[in-house]
Formats: structure tokens, C-alpha cells, sequence
């Protein structure tokens, strides 16, 4: 069974159709790419999928679980973890503290405690502490930890905002154009971390990408989005060498 | 693990502050060097830390602007008022009373924070100031027109006057309508706002520096990412904002208790005072508690350390105001000290 399962997805902002019968699999541990021409749709379906809207029709199952419905919170605790194209961190938190906030769902203790520093307060942070700076090398954050996030060059902003995601132990994670804004040399970078991540954290990865060279570089399978209908989809190399899609990137 | 040495730190300098004006005016007041009209403004002050403290937690750390924080500071002092005068003879101990006079206006203000919050927080800035100036402004207006009585078929409520409460003969008139509430205790002392200070200080900063500060902190940076990494954005919001006004009821309770009467008008309670206290928050630097407490303490002083200067002491009230928020916040101000911190860092290594 595929971990996520998307059918004949579809949302309508007044008249406009603006995804309409989308179908989506995905296999654990696949790398998936989300590709079309501007205003396709892309950053729309990331959106149903993460619950900022909810779709008009259709069903989306992660593990059999059905999403539809659920609020974004619901989703992310299901397992479901996203990057933002015009990335949204914690900016005025240290690095350190963007990774803890991640790691909030999984360490609990309560307000109280916090406030009356109870043992349980010392413990709990402290292994939070341990888990964030293990993420952060990971990473090669680790000598940025005490950085306010604001402060930190661009693509290592992208870097914490993938680390953050991680932080909350996804199945599935969404990148949202993460190389947008690069240079080749970043986007290189960026390239190798995420095929680190996917065999690292055993994870499944589905990414918007404008980049081809990303693109064809490191995605397995490849679903190409048109005017909110998929154009077409399967192995990465026959799609790309789709007279379809050729002619909707390019034109006639 | 620097890091944490280093927030630790800083807590118990701000600790430390507040400790060390507490001996210093002390000594100061059993000196004699005191003017009375000054020591008449210690328990106030206290309160006004508070409120600066406690407004800081909505505005610099959740990161909405309230303009109703005088209206739950009336809650704490009317509840706490109305308890302490109703059970003057039940419960003769000073000490045993004020603390649970503490509790029910904190309690009260914070279950009106939830309440208001509840809608409120839904709304974002300018709206939501907007609204809170609103509730703030409804709050003080209610206890105006409250009128509370007992006699011994119980209490009686009113929203006229004290004759239509119907009292008895020997029945008292416990909260008169505008005229307030007259003879409640006066329980406060200047030690025990410090002592409250301290605890609030001691709150505020272990809520920031926790799970949950962080969660507050992470919403107002960015509610978008904060909700995607799963961090339930109206609890914290309304937690947030309830111990906010939770401890600006502690504040009505000194406040209260330190008053022959109190009434709500709108210079104590009104939009005025939740200007006055937003003030402190801006000069201090919005979400830096220290910061607070200084602009409250030099904010409440400065017009009576002025006073021999007659007519020009609010000109030279409002230079300092002026002076103060350029210190903090003009850009090349900023550079400037950013600039200084780091040549006296690096002179402090060469001596290492």
C-alpha cells in the first residue's frame, strides 16, 4: 500500500477550478517531484494536503488515515511535515530554539512545571537539548545554535527549515521549492541534503521544484500539474521527455 | 549548555535589581531622606511594575497589542476589594486574608482574560487593540454603575442606586456605584509588592524561558509555521494572554488594598492607565522584561523627583520620554551600542 494516497482531489475558489480530479501515490521512501508551469496549482495541493484549505472533493489517506477534514495541527501530528516557499521561520528564536519548537509534540511537559521548574522540567529539557543538537549537526548547524535564525545566510535558513520540519518526527515531508532563490553551488548543496535526508531518516519526500536540473536530478517519479489538472506522471526520465509536457513548459 | 548559563543569568540580575532598590529605598525611608508624597508612591509602584511585567508578556512575547490591561487590573482590585471588606471580621488575620484576596483577583482577572480572550484573540493587531480598549473601557463602566449591598437576608445587587437594593436598617452599602468601595484594608506594604514583584518576575520569565514561552514565542514570529509544526496556536494564545491578565489582577490587589477608596475612573482605570503602562513596555523595549521594570520605576519617580522644578517638570518628562525611546529604538542608536558592547567585549578578552 502507498503511504500517501491521494484521489480525484479538487478545491474551487468561487468559480475558479483551481485542482480539479488530482490523483497522487506515493511509496514509502520515494522522492517525489511535483512539477508545472506557474499557477498550476502546486502550492494549492500542498495546502489540501497540509490543511490550510480544505478540498471540495475527495480523499487523502496517509497510512490508510483518512486527512480530509482534519485541521493543519491534526495533520502534522498524523505525520505530515512541510516547507514553505518563501520560508517562515521562528526569526526572532535562536537556531536552537526554531529545532525545540519542532521538537514541542514529543516532549511534553506541562505549563506548570515550566513555570515551577519541577525535576521533570530539567529532565525533559535537557533531552530535547541533546535531540536538537543531533539534528543540528546533522545538518552542520550545530556551531549556529545560539544564532537568532534571522541572522543566518539563506541556504542555511532553508537547511533549519527542513531540520524544523524533521524535528516533529514526520512519515511524509513537503518541500516547497526549496532551492528557489539559490545559486548552483547552494543548489548542489541542497541536492546532496536532500537525498541525505530521504536515505538518513528513511523519509518519503514529495517537492514543488522549478529548478529542472533539481528536478531530474534527484527525483524518482514525477507528477507534472497543468492549469490544476495532472498532464501527466510516472518515472521521472519518460516525463520529462513527454511531448505534453515539453509543450506546456515551452510552449508550441 | 553557555547559553543557558546565560539566560539564568540574566534572570538573576533582574532578581537581583529589584532586590537591591527594595534595601536601597528601604534604607532611604528609615533614613528619613523620603519626601512623604514619595513613600506614598512605593505600593503603587509596585503595582505598576507589575502591570509593565505582565503587559510585556502579551505584547513583547505573544506579540498582540492590548489596550484594555487597565480593565483587568480593575477586576482584581474590585473582586479582591469586595472579599477583603466582606470578610474584615471573619477573617481578623491581616496576612491569611491578602493572600486569598491575591488569589480571587488573580483567579477572577485571569477567567476574565479567558473570556475576553476567547474572542478577542481571534483578531489581529490594530483590531484586536481596538477591541481590547473597548472591553477595557465596558469593564470600568460596569463597576460604575454596580451597586452591592448585604444585610442579613444576604447580599443584594443593583444597577440603580443604593435604595433600590433594599436594604434593611442595619444593613451596609458594600460596593456604591461610582463612589466605589470605601474602607477596604489597607493590607499593602511596599515589602509585600516586592515579594509580589519577585513572584511575578519569577513567573513571567520561567514561562518564557519553557515549552510553552517558546510555543507563545514561535506563534507570534510566524502563526503559519508555529500551526504546520503542530503547536496549538489558540492555547497558547489564551494561555498567554490569561496569566497576562491573571497578574495584572495581582496588580488591582495592591493597588486596591492600598487606598481608603476606590473608585474606577478613568485615571486609574481607564484607557489613560493602559496607555501609561503600554509606555513602560515600549520604553523598556517590547519583550524585554528587565527593561520593564526600569521604565516603570523611572516613569512613576521621575514626576515627583521633579516636582521642585514646578512648571517645567513635565517638559522635562516628556525630553526624557523622547530621549529614552530614541535610546532604544532608532536604528543608529542601536548601531551605536551594538558597536560599543562589542569594543568593550574585546577589550574585556585582551585582559583575559
Amino acid at each position: 500500500m502507498a503511504l500517501l494516497d491521494v484521489k480525484n482531489l479538487g478545491i474551487s475558489f468561487g468559480g475558479l477550478r483551481a485542482v480539479n480530479e488530482f490523483s497522487l501515490e506515493i511509496e514509502k521512501g520515494c522522492l517525489y517531484g511535483l512539477i508545472g508551469p506557474n499557477g498550476a496549482g502546486k502550492t494549492t495541493v500542498f495546502n489540501l494536503l497540509t490543511g490550510v484549505y480544505q478540498p471540495s472533493d475527495g480523499v487523502i489517506l496517509l497510512d490508510g488515515e483518512n486527512l480530509v477534514g482534519k485541521k493543519t495541527i491534526e495533520i502534522n501530528k498524523a505525520g505530515v511535515a512541510r516547507t514553505f516557499q518563501n520560508i517562515r521561520l521562528f526569526k526572532e528564536l535562536s537556531v536552537l530554539d526554531n529545532v525545540k519548537a519542532g521538537l514541542h509534540n514529543h516532549y511534553p511537559y506541562s505549563t506548570l512545571e515550566g513555570i515551577f521548574r519541577l525535576p521533570r522540567y530539567f529532565k525533559v529539557e535537557k533531552a530535547m537539548d541533546e535531540r536538537a543538537m543531533e539534528l543540528l549537526s546533522v545538518f552542520d548547524l550545530d556551531k549556529e545554535a545560539a544564532t537568532l535564525a534571522a541572522n543566518l545566510p539563506y541556504g542555511k535558513q532553508r537547511k533549519l527549515e527542513i531540520t524544523r520540519a524533521l524535528a516533529t518526527r514526520p512519515k511524509l515531508l513537503l518541500l516547497d521549492e526549496p532551492a528557489a532563490g539559490m545559486n548552483p553551488n547552494e543548489t548542489k548543496e541542497l541536492m546532496e541534503t536532500i537525498r541525505f535526508v530521504r536515505d538518513e531518516f528513511d523519509m518519503t519526500i514529495l517537492l514543488i521544484e522549478h529548478d529542472m536540473k533539481l528536478v531530474s536530478g534527484i527525483c524518482e517519479k514525477l507528477t507534472v500539474l497543468n492549469f490544476g489538472q495532472v498532464l501527466a506522471c510516472g518515472n521521472a526520465s519518460d516525463v520529462l521527455n513527454d511531448p505534453e509536457v515539453i509543450k506546456a513548459y515551452l510552449g508550441e | 549548555m553557555k547559553k543557558i548559563n546565560k539566560t539564568t543569568r540574566s534572570n538573576l540580575i533582574t532578581y537581583g535589581m529589584v532586590i537591591a532598590m527594595f534595601v536601597i529605598m528601604q534604607a532611604l525611608v528609615s533614613a528619613g531622606r523620603i519626601s512623604s508624597l514619595l513613600q506614598g508612591l512605593l505600593v503603587p509602584l509596585c503595582a505598576y511594575i507589575i502591570l509593565a511585567v505582565s503587559l510585556n508578556l502579551t505584547v513583547g512575547i505573544l506579540g498582540e497589542l492590548s489596550l484594555g490591561h487597565a480593565g483587568f487590573m480593575c477586576v482584581g482590585a474590585f473582586t479582591s476589594a469586595f472579599f477583603s471588606k466582606c470578610m474584615a471580621e471573619a477573617i481578623p488575620a491581616a496576612g491569611v486574608r491578602y493572600v486569598i484576596a491575591l488569589l480571587i483577583g488573580a483567579a477572577s482577572a485571569g477567567i476574565c482574560g479567558i473570556l475576553i480572550g476567547i474572542p478577542v484573540l481571534r483578531l489581529k493587531g490594530d483590531y484586536l487593540a481596538i477591541v481590547t480598549l473597548a472591553f477595557g473601557e465596558i469593564i470600568k463602566n460596569i463597576v460604575n454603575i454596580l451597586f452591592i449591598g448585604r444585610d442579613e437576608n444576604g447580599f443584594h445587587f443593583s444597577t440603580k442606586d443604593t435604595l433600590s437594593l433594599g436594604l434593611s436598617m442595619d444593613g451596609e452599602v458594600i460596593v456604591n456605584g461610582p463612589q466605589g468601595i470605601t474602607g477596604t484594608p489597607k493590607d499593602s506594604t511596599f515589602a509585600i509588592g516586592m515579594v509580589l514583584i519577585l513572584i511575578t518576575l519569577f513567573i513571567v520569565l520561567n514561562l518564557i524561558h519553557s515549552r510553552s514561552g517558546r510555543a507563545i514565542m514561535a506563534i507570534r514570529d510566524n502563526r503559519i509555521a508555529a500551526e504546520s509544526i503542530g503547536i496549538n496556536i489558540t492555547k497558547y494564545k489564551l494561555m498567554a494572554f490569561s496569566v497576562s491578565a491573571a497578574l495584572a489582577g495581582v496588580a488591582g490587589v495592591i493597588y486596591a488594598h492600598n487606598l481608603a477608596t476606590l473608585t474606577a475612573q478613568p485615571k486609574n482605570f481607564g484607557y489613560n492607565m493602559s496607555i501609561m503602562i503600554l509606555v513602560f513596555v515600549v520604553l523598556g523595549g517590547i519583550g524585554n522584561i528587565r527593561g520593564s521594570v526600569i521604565a516603570a520605576i523611572v516613569l512613576t519617580l521621575l514626576p515627583e523627583l521633579l516636582r521642585g522644578l514646578s512648571d517645567y517638570r513635565m517638559l522635562i518628562y516628556a525630553v526624557v520620554l523622547i530621549a529614552m525611546m530614541l535610546f532604544n529604538w532608532s536604528p543608529k542608536a542601536i548601531a551605536w551600542r551594538e558597536q560599543y558592547a562589542a569594543k568593550f567585549r574585546r577589550k574585556k578578552q585582551k585582559e583575559v
